[in-house]
């Protein structure tokens, strides 16, 4: 591939593409991300052997894509042009797919999907209600095209809103039409993006930076990663489209080192876009030059602030700042800095070559567009979905989630992970968008979704954000440095069965003051997970603290392991498996934890085979125990 | 044995074509010393004066920025490096039963590495897998869906 050196040469590139493309060749997208950590490597290497072995390789197209979305499901594979859909394959199920699908056209049907509701079988990607209710927007080309092959993105109108910008629009228009398009930032504070543009355009000075902030921080959320890793052009192109409407000449992409495939494919797109000259100087021969940098987060949640994260790309400690100045003023070395989170300018090439319109009509009054979740947690279908902005906390989690596993009860969900708050099921029906969310102590954030059942203990999950939180205070104001700490203690003490009357109240009062006091938003959001279980399930907070009891059973020292012997079968593996030797037994014999020993690990309850189920957790509970161990034979079964 | 390793001499010219990588970029600090890491697996004493000077910044402000960031390590490293999750949807999904399983088994701390370098031991904030949890990394490979049971199975994997 040359140089494209104008916008027609983009457009007749693009219909040389689209026309060596067979629209009925054979083609197996597997998901070469998520799905690594499950072994999609080793089914691409099967693939490519078994299409070798059977002389397939002119008639079938082995291609590696970004994320499907369907995690639950992983390794997934989809077999166009029938759009069929195999999933959690392995390996060895390989020579079935070839021979069956795609030698003879048939499904196999022991990897097709099942749908848990009516039991049926659903062979179509396209039927599947985890894919039929999401609306792909941003997440267009993940899972369709090979993210390391710019041809892909080109094919599918890729650059063509940079070209439209640059041979129709002038900055102002471009900037007009996101404004009107009601873009709301996807990072988690949802600033107006067109505002945010304008300003810097505004800004005085010739030197100004455009910074993609991809570092993504929030523990449970994904859906940069897989936009980076499965269609990182798109990322390149709003960029480039910003660099256009702000007048910047240099960006930078910061992601997360946790990262490694997304830094891989983002290295990739930007060489390729370099080679073509689609990044560089005169870019489709236009007055526009930008050039894109790398850098790589060394490991710190702060940085995901953006004060921090400029100090950061300067190599310095990621340390937040005050605001005013603004970035826009005042950011990378004193220069006006435009920053937008990687989802954000992956919604640009949409509103631009679909018109402001288009995209306002989609979402509420005052969330527009679509948004990705990351769902998490206790649900069944895992994974990232796009939804219009607004549809109800319900139907995300029910109808594409898929409920709750192993038939428990849904308990809470938490939105905007450590800065965010939980939904309860009383609030199930309100529509997720920024407003409603805030309203009832949550936030929209950057969209991590962590459903939790009623196993999981709300004071506990309070805690275990706190910790994170308190981890990861950088220090630098005392309101986040001491407060955050304080109130961990606090909770750890709850937690531990140490609470004293007046705790509630002491949290209660701390967090209002770490809001109105902290120097950014990693410490004045913190409180948030506590003030809002605390709203939502203040018996059971309660509970810990007067009756020294954790009605989910998950808290350590509130809780205790028994052998219940009606359903013991004296099988010896718990007792081989206790690292403290502190289950006696024997052989047929029924088995006691000596709880003096035990250290509550759950090594018993883990190993425990599923058709016994003979180990409980409890607390506060009377369970019925052996003073030694009788033969099995002699216990009463089942009451 | 920490004390062997940091008297061994460190190789200079490694890390000269670190730097010279880099020359002229005022920006890129934690660019190199995420070279040094790479190259070396911690950063060794020696390195942080060495690169403070080409920076002609002081000691301390390198040390400043290496105790800043979570991924570097001023002690050397063990041969397989453990990254037990400890996001939100695996903490939920009970990651903390094999965590500290790993360090029963291990008889180490997180952020510790045992005697004979085989294993050291890190949690992180989140791995992005969260279809996976609760998770934990050895090395580039994943492992999901855990429970203590597995872990044990799983170190014993390693040498």
């Amino acid at each position: 591939m040359g140089k494209i050196r104008t916008a027609d040469e983009l457009d007749s590139l693009r219909q040389s593409i689209i026309e060596k493309l067979d629209p009925n060749k054979t083609c197996v997208r597997i998901c070469m991300t998520g799905c690594r950590a499950y072994g999609a490597e080793e089914i691409r290497d099967a693939f490519d052997e078994e299409i070798k072995r059977k002389g397939l390789e002119d008639k079938v197209e082995i291609r590696e894509t970004g994320c499907h979305g369907f995690c639950a499901r992983a390794p997934v594979v989809v077999i166009d042009p029938q759009d069929i859909f195999y999933q959690q394959i392995t390996a060895d199920d390989v020579v079935d797919i070839v021979d069956k699908t795609l030698i003879e056209g048939d499904i196999v049907d022991r990897l097709v999907y099942v749908d848990p509701v009516t039991g049926g079988k659903i062979p179509f990607a396209h039927d599947v209600p985890f894919y039929k209710e999401q609306t792909k927007n941003v997440l267009r080309n993940c899972g369709i095209i090979d993210p390391t092959n710019i041809s892909h993105y080109i094919a599918r109108d890729g650059y063509a809103a940079l070209s439209k910008v640059l041979t129709n629009m002038t900055p102002e228009q471009v900037i007009e039409a996101v404004e009107r398009s009601g873009l709301r930032g996807r990072g988690g504070a949802g600033f107006p993006t067109g505002r945010k543009w304008r300003l810097a355009r505004a800004a005085a000075g010739d030197t100004k930076y455009l910074v993609c902030n991809g570092d993504e921080g929030d523990p449970g959320a994904f859906m940069d990663r897989a936009v980076l890793e499965g269609d990182p052009h798109s990322v390149l192109e709003g960029m480039l489209i910003a660099a256009y409407a702000i007048g910047t000449k240099v960006g930078y992409v910061y992601v997360r080192a946790e990262y490694p495939i997304a830094v891989e494919h983002i290295k990739i797109a930007i060489s390729q876009a370099e080679e073509v000259g689609l990044l560089g100087k005169n870019i489709l021969g236009s007055k526009l030059s930008f050039e894109i940098r790398i850098k790589e987060g060394a490991g710190a949640f702060v940085c995901g602030e953006e004060t921090a994260l400029l100090m950061s790309i300067e190599g310095k400690r990621g340390m937040p700042r005050p605001r005013p100045p603004f970035p826009s003023e005042s950011g990378l070395w004193g220069k006006p800095t435009n920053n937008n989170n990687v989802e954000t300018y992956a919604n640009i090439t949409s509103i631009i070559l679909n018109g402001a319109d288009w995209y306002s009509r989609i979402g509420t009054e005052t969330s527009k567009g679509t948004k990705i979740f990351a769902l998490a947690g206790k649900t069944n279908n895992t994974g990232l979905v796009e939804v219009p902005i607004g549809i109800p906390v319900r139907k995300a989690i029910f109808d594409i989630g898929g409920g709750i596993p192993d038939g428990r009860k849904f308990k809470a969900v938490q939105m905007g992970g450590p800065s965010g708050g939980c939904v309860p099921e009383a609030h199930l029906d309100l529509p997720i968008d920024y407003g409603s969310l805030e309203a009832i102590g949550s936030i929209m954030g950057s969209g991590g979704m962590i459903v939790m059942d009623e196993t999981t203990c709300a004071v506990d999950i309070a805690r275990y954000f706190l910790s994170f939180t308190q981890s990861e205070s950088c220090g630098k104001c005392t309101p986040c440095r001491f407060g955050s700490k304080v109130m961990l203690d606090t909770l750890t003490r709850i937690t531990q069965g140490q609470g004293v009357e007046g705790d509630l109240e002491l949290l209660e009062s701390l967090a209002q003051q770490i809001k109105d006091t902290s120097l950014c938003q990693l410490g004045s959001t913190c409180p948030n997970p506590v003030l809002s279980t605390i709203k939502y399930f203040r018996d059971e907070y309660e509970a810990h603290i007067k009756e020294k009891r954790c009605p989910a059973a998950v808290c350590d020292a509130l809780c205790s392991y028994y052998i219940l012997p009606d359903k013991c079968q004296g099988c010896m593996i718990c007792l081989r498996a206790c690292p403290s030797e502190a289950i006696e037994g024997g052989k047929r014999m029924v088995h006691i934890i000596n709880q003096g020993k035990c250290i509550k690990c759950g090594t018993c309850l883990s190993v425990c085979p599923a058709r016994f189920s003979a180990v409980a957790k409890v607390s506060g509970e009377h369970v019925p125990t052996l003073e030694e161990p009788i033969p099995v034979s002699t216990v009463t079964k089942g009451g | 044995m920490a004390g062997k390793v940091e008297s061994q001499e460190l190789d200079l010219t490694k890390l000269d074509k670190i730097l010279s990588r880099y020359e002229g970029q005022d920006d890129a600090l934690i660019s190199v010393l995420q070279g040094v890491q790479a190259e070396f697996g911690w950063v060794p004493q020696g390195a942080i004066e060495h690169i403070a000077d080409a920076f002609q910044i002081s000691p301390g402000e390198v040390y400043g920025v290496l105790t800043f960031y979570e991924q570097f390590y001023l002690t050397p490293r063990g041969r397989n490096t453990i990254r037990v999750c400890r996001g939100t949807a695996c903490h939920v999904r009970g990651t903390n039963a094999n965590l500290r399983t790993v360090e029963r088994t291990l008889g180490i701390k997180e952020g510790g590495t045992t005697n004979d370098f085989k294993f050291s031991l890190e949690t992180v904030a989140c791995l992005g897998t969260c279809f996976l949890a609760p998770v934990m990394m050895v090395n580039r490979n994943y492992y999901g869906k855990l429970t203590p049971d597995k872990v044990e199975t799983i170190l014993k994997q390693y040498d």
